[in-house]
């Protein structure tokens, strides 16, 4: 299992990177490797070019900026899973990653390679999902912001250009007492989600639901915002009889059914992980007086 | 014609400076460029574990990494870890008393896991020892004397200091 | 003189680990040769299909490729099937396949070309160009369709697809179910997955430039027998071929059959005069490398009104794949093992053995009887429920008593001998491994959990497993002029730690430390004959034949010394490599002394009695097989929400008879029990309706991980073989035997308040959810539960 042959360029600025983009046909950027090189060892990618990213400056790093929490594309998942800032102001990121394969992938593996492959059942894009998160690219044509609502285009495939990398992600902050949850069920340990729940509460005075957002992945192309989910919870009474309400709302998504678990399988998962996401994320929420 | 570069890799501590095809992988790299070959290849595909070595001394998976990737890097192998003079680490020594190796095949992956492991959590409880342990599969030895080993290395680990 | 027993028996570090910590062992990857070449192998894409033609020209004129060669390149002597090592009159068609595919393919991954490079980047670049022009032919690809009268057959012109029959019955099974009282009857679909040892196989062949020898390094567990279909299919002088297992990551059995891809790449060598080395990668070995895989367990038991067992009726079919390398062993175990260490006066058990278009399946860790004690547990599990008592004590109303000592079963053996029960005492085990579990104290234990909302069970498994198989595995032991003692031996050690525990049998005769003994594992030149490590065997063989020849070298020892220091042997005593005059300091002749002695002088003739040498050889053949037994208890909770199932605890009460090294055995207990934690819950090899392998990677095919095994408890009970001097039995399988049977009646245990039955394996979380469903769990009504950490 050895890779094909390719021409490597390792950049080392952003506009050389979308330079190169710009003008190779079959080319495959490389970040953290760990779902690239696999494909690559395996032969199920033969680009006749790889970028490598991992020398470009300025693509990584983690800072506050006003309200929101930046995160570089090229920063390591390692990185972001022990950062105190993180772990202040965006516990949910932390918890996800908890779940991400194991500690060689998160060493190597970025938060921009991971939304970028979106992977149906990776942790990452449903965080940044759950968080109203905006995509920031960089292409020939310039800079850019995508919405995290706009960015999965089709299976595996976000909307950018091809001469576009990822350049970070602004997730914009929850208030500080916030309830936060990331479950997960999967076969093992640091195995892809076979279904997965982020869940975010503000728990407002005599405990009614402030806000809430339920996001689910691994049911289909691309994580899902439980809308309906959320509008019920809007002004409930933070409890069982609300979760269970909104859990049955992922109960009847359409889940999509594959070698890994049926439709219906995955609804059972949907239904009783968002119940214990939320369970969970009101055990930790802060009453706001 | 094939695409080639000079790297320069520092491995357990020497320089190496080499010509080398951009698709080759960094394991391939250090057991057959090198002949250091106690990091060994199971699955090729970032699963087994046993090709895991020090990349700036964070736990990589060698056969997901290409060899140019660690130009101007530094790698530590097993070969690596023991002392100087040849005795072995705290955790090696302690592998062998714990019969935490059987064929010895994954037992490299599992030495480099550990090592950083151990380096960060000096007293780590059962479970988080299996779970960082989960990195690296076993076929063997149904992993309970390689918790055992680390478990038992780290508690002497904590006596030296 | 009594042997000094300080290391038979200790729980000793083992002597091959140093250099494996230091990564510096030698698997075959790790062997580089000047002016080695790579190979990789052009495989079969289709499940069954006829080669029309084969265009290589493309793949020959890349850069650095330096043959691509089809069966027509072939040595005529390697255009025929490889041999069929254990024949069987029940066999009706004894098929084996080609070394490349002559002209029909029928599985994917069956070798076609083979190409030879520079390097296996380029090989890999070449063989993508090799272009196989195939006519795609009906595929036989799941074993219920397979068996049924017009099935597409794995192979043309077959007119069906069955590969051999097997009936065995003792007493009257008819007879018995007429006056039953209780009558049992259950269907199991069992799945055994593959073996996946850490290291996949690899073969690395030389020409020796002046010697003209051809060296065979290969990762195995028979050289010998590989050996010998080598010198069969290179018609090569067997005098100067020599096969050696290097250090080897793991076997599990099917490493110790003999592959088309060993022969080609010896013949590429041959062909090319240089180095071949071939590195099967992961994906390979999921395509090409032997497994277990299916089989479907009709199963029916009588029993009186006391619970007591008069009959066993079982109607099973297993599917071989496309051929059978290793005849018809896996099935036969199988069927077997069935009675178990219970009295079953009346057994009628049948096998039909099925070809599809899938690889060839050979026994994997447990070899068959993981599937025959799942039948026998699961049904007697089933037989309590109805009769309404407990498991463990239906089993204690059945087992073989110890009193009844040696127990014939009535069934052969697939070493041909009948089935003796040696010894062993089964209560005293099955009770050891309740105490271990405090099965006692499950009622209670389950009682409050469900109070809790959480759902536990409890499930027992127990085995009797023949271990120790001969023919024989030989042992020279020799004192060397340096002192030295060297042992070499046919064993093939792949994880087992052969190297330390046939050191620790022969220091206790010689009376000297392990570091002072050199063993020779593996390698057709160190010794004569030998068969390989597989089936639990070479501890009784390998360790008895140690036993003896070092017994030898010592009585040769003592009478050289007796001779030259002209005392008595009964006033010598052997320490620290001397043989000394008991009581007289400075008398003494060194262990160097004696062997320099023993080696001869031109013109000096021994003095009577004295032979030449300081060495022994033995090939210790055991009479017949010697059992082994366990009883393990699985306890486990399932989160009926998810499915998901975590094995709590797990206990293991264990007899192997003596046990040289108990650290050893503790490992293999361990790691015997992951494996059977995965074939329970994890391990699933699939095939599509067209038998094209679906999951053929570690992300699809899943192994147990360190947080999916838990600690397991053991007590060893030993009760001597009588069949050895040593008084040992086999250890390496019994580790996974049972698992499946204990987990999945825990699993059962647990589910119970919703009465779900599992007669399936492995049990995934998707199908408890889907049996649940079915038995109303999930009403509008049913409360919820509480997650299981995982």
């Amino acid at each position: 299992m050895k890779p094909a042959p390719f021409t490597y360029h390792n950049p080392k600025t952003i506009p050389e990177a979308v330079a190169l983009l710009g003008k190779l046909d079959n080319a495959k950027l490389l970040a953290g490797g760990q779902s690239l090189m696999a494909m690559l060892n395996m032969r199920y990618a033969m680009p006749d070019d790889i970028v490598d990213l991992n020398d470009v400056e300025g693509l990584a790093g983690i800072e506050l900026r006003g309200d929101a929490l930046y995160i570089g594309a090229m920063t390591r998942q390692r990185d972001i899973e022990i950062s105190p800032v993180v772990k202040t102001h965006c516990p949910l990121l932390v918890e996800a990653l908890t779940n991400v394969g194991h500690r060689q992938t998160r060493n190597r593996g970025t938060i921009g390679g991971s939304l970028c492959q979106l992977d149906p059942s990776a942790e990452l894009p449903a965080v940044a999902m759950a968080m109203d998160a905006t995509i920031l690219v960089q292409g020939k044509q310039g800079r850019r912001e995508i919405a995290m609502a706009d960015f999965p285009l089709t299976f595996m495939t976000p909307a950018i250009e091809s001469d576009e990398i990822v350049t970070g992600v602004l997730l914009p902050l929850w208030p500080k007492g916030h309830g936060h949850a990331f479950v997960e069920f999967a076969r093992r340990h640091g195995d892809f989600a076979v279904v997965g729940v982020a869940a975010l509460l503000v728990v407002g005075a005599s405990s009614r639901i402030g806000r809430a957002s339920v996001t689910l992945c691994g049911v289909g192309a691309r994580p899902i915002r439980l809308a309906e989910a959320e509008k019920c919870l809007l002004g409930a009474a933070a409890g069982p009889d609300a979760f269970r309400a909104a859990a049955a709302h992922a109960g009847a998504i359409d889940a999509m059914e594959d070698v890994h678990a049926s439709k219906s399988y995955r609804q059972q998962l949907a239904e009783t992980l968002a119940e214990r996401a939320l369970a969970t994320a009101l055990e930790r929420a802060v009453p706001k007086t | 014609m094939a695409d080639k570069r000079t790297i320069t890799v520092t491995v357990n501590g020497e320089r190496h400076q080499r010509e080398v095809e951009t698709r080759m992988t960094l394991a391939d790299f250090l057991r057959h460029e090198l002949i250091l070959t106690g990091t060994h290849l199971g699955c090729e595909h970032g699963v087994c574990g046993a090709c895991t070595v020090l990349l700036n001394g964070r736990t990589a998976r060698a056969c997901l990494t290409l060899a140019v990737q660690a130009d101007g890097r530094s790698v530590t192998t097993v070969e690596g870890l023991a002392a100087p003079g040849g005795e072995l680490s705290p955790l090696q020594q302690a592998f062998w008393e714990t019969h935490g190796l059987q064929c010895g095949f994954c037992t490299p992956g599992m030495l480099v896991t550990l090592t950083e492991f151990l380096n960060e959590n000096p007293a780590p409880t059962e479970a988080e020892v299996r779970e960082v342990l989960t990195g690296n599969l076993c076929r063997c030895t149904g992993y309970q004397s390689i918790v055992d080993a680390a478990l038992l290395a780290a508690e002497r680990m904590r006596a030296r200091v | 003189m009594a042997s000094l027993n300080r290391f038979v028996g200790a729980r000793v570090k083992r002597t091959e680990d140093p250099d494996l910590l230091r990564g510096r062992g030698r698997f075959v990857d790790d062997l580089h040769l000047p002016g080695m070449l790579e190979a990789t192998f052009v495989r079969s894409p289709h499940a069954h299909a006829r080669i029309k033609a084969i265009e290589v020209s493309a793949a020959l004129a890349t850069p650095g490729v330096r043959a691509v060669l089809t069966w027509k390149d072939l040595p005529a002597s390697a255009q025929t099937r490889i041999p069929l090592l254990t024949p069987n009159p029940a066999i009706r068609d004894p098929r084996t396949q080609y070394c490349l595919a002559k002209e029909e393919v029928c599985y994917v991954g069956e070798t076609v070309a083979v190409v030879v490079a520079d390097s296996r980047y380029v090989a890999e670049d070449a063989a993508a160009m090799v272009e196989v022009d195939y006519d795609p032919l009906p595929a036989a690809a799941e074993l219920t369709t397979a068996i049924q009268p017009g099935a597409a057959t794995a192979h043309s012109g077959s007119r069906d697809n069955l590969a051999a029959q097997v009936k065995m019955a003792c007493g009257n099974a008819d007879e018995a179910f007429k006056r039953a009282a209780v009558i049992v009857r259950e269907t199991f679909t069992q799945h055994r997955g593959c073996a996946h040892p850490m290291e996949a196989r690899g073969v690395l062949a030389d020409i020796h430039s002046i010697t003209g020898q051809l060296t065979v390094w290969c990762s195995g567990q028979s050289p010998f027998l590989e050996k010998k279909c080598l010198v069969d299919l290179l018609a090569w002088d067997p005098v100067r071929l020599r096969v050696i297992h290097p250090d080897v990551g793991g076997g599990f059995g099917p490493k110790g059959i003999f592959y088309s891809e060993e022969a080609v790449v010896a013949a590429a060598a041959v062909k090319l005069n240089r180095p071949v080395k071939w590195i099967e990668d992961r994906r390979e070995h999921f395509l090409a490398t032997t497994q277990e895989r299916d089989q479907v367990w009709e199963t029916e038991l009588a029993l009186d009104s006391n619970a007591k067992i008069l009959g066993l009726r079982v109607s099973m079919i297993h599917d071989n794949g496309a051929y059978l390398p290793w005849g018809i062993i896996l099935p036969w175990i199988a069927v077997t093992t069935t009675p178990g260490p219970y009295v079953v006066p009346n057994i009628t058990v049948e096998a039909r053995v099925v070809f599809t278009n899938k690889v060839p399946t050979t026994p994997v860790r447990g070899a068959g009887r993981p599937q025959g004690v799942f039948a026998m547990e699961r049904i007697l599990d089933k037989a309590a429920g109805e009769i309404g008592i407990g498991r463990d004590e239906i089993r204690r109303r059945n087992l073989v008593q110890p009193a009844q000592m040696p127990y014939e079963v009535g069934f052969i053996y697939r070493d041909g001998k009948p089935v003796i029960y040696d010894s062993g005492d089964y209560p005293a085990c099955q009770a050891k491994a309740l105490e271990l579990a405090d099965y006692a104290g499950f009622a209670a234990r389950q009682d409050l959990a469900l109070r809790e909302g959480r759902y536990i069970g409890i499930g027992i498994g127990s085995y009797v497993e023949g271990t120790g198989l001969g023919p024989f595995e030989g042992a020279i032991v020799r004192v060397q002029q340096n002192g030295r003692v060297t042992i070499q031996t046919g064993a093939a050690p792949h994880g087992q730690g052969h190297k330390t525990t046939l050191a620790q049998i022969c220091a206790d005769q010689l009376g000297v430390g392990l570091d002072r003994i050199d063993v020779v594992t593996a390698d057709t030149d160190a010794i004569s004959m030998g068969i390989g490590t597989f089936a639990s065997r070479i501890t009784v063989n390998a360790g008895n034949s140690v036993h003896i020849a070092a017994q030898a070298v010592r009585q040769k020892l003592l009478k050289l010394a007796g001779f030259l220091l002209e005392t008595a042997e009964a006033d010598l005593e052997l320490t620290d490599a001397r043989v000394s005059v008991k009581g007289v300091p400075g008398r003494h002749k060194t262990f160097a002394e004696l062997a320099r002695t023993a080696q001869g002088m031109p013109g000096f003739s021994f003095p009577e009695g004295v032979t030449c040498g300081m060495e022994h050889t033995e090939y210790f053949s055991p009479e017949r097989s010697t059992y082994c037994n366990g009883t393990h208890v699985a306890e486990v909770e399932v989160d009926i929400r998810t499915g998901y199932i975590k094995v709590l605890r797990y206990s293991v009460a264990h007899d192997s008879g003596n046990l040289i090294n108990p650290l050893i055995v503790d490992g293999q207990i361990q790691g015997g029990v992951a494996h059977g934690i995965g074939n329970a819950l994890f391990e699933w090899m699939g095939y599509d309706d067209n038998a094209q392998p679906v999951t053929t990677n570690f992300g699809e095919y899943l192994l147990p991980m360190a947080t999916d095994v838990p600690r397991v408890k053991m007590a060893h009970i030993e009760t001597p073989s009588p069949l050895n001097p040593l008084g040992v039995k086999g250890a390496g399988e019994g580790g996974t035997i049972p698992a499946a049977a204990a987990i999945t009646a825990a699993i059962e245990d647990a589910l119970s308040p919703f009465g779900v039955k599992l007669t399936q394996t492995p049990v995934f979380p998707q199908r408890i959810v889907e049996l649940l469903k079915a038995a109303g769990a999930y009403a509008k009504d049913a409360p919820r539960r509480k997650p299981v950490p995982a």
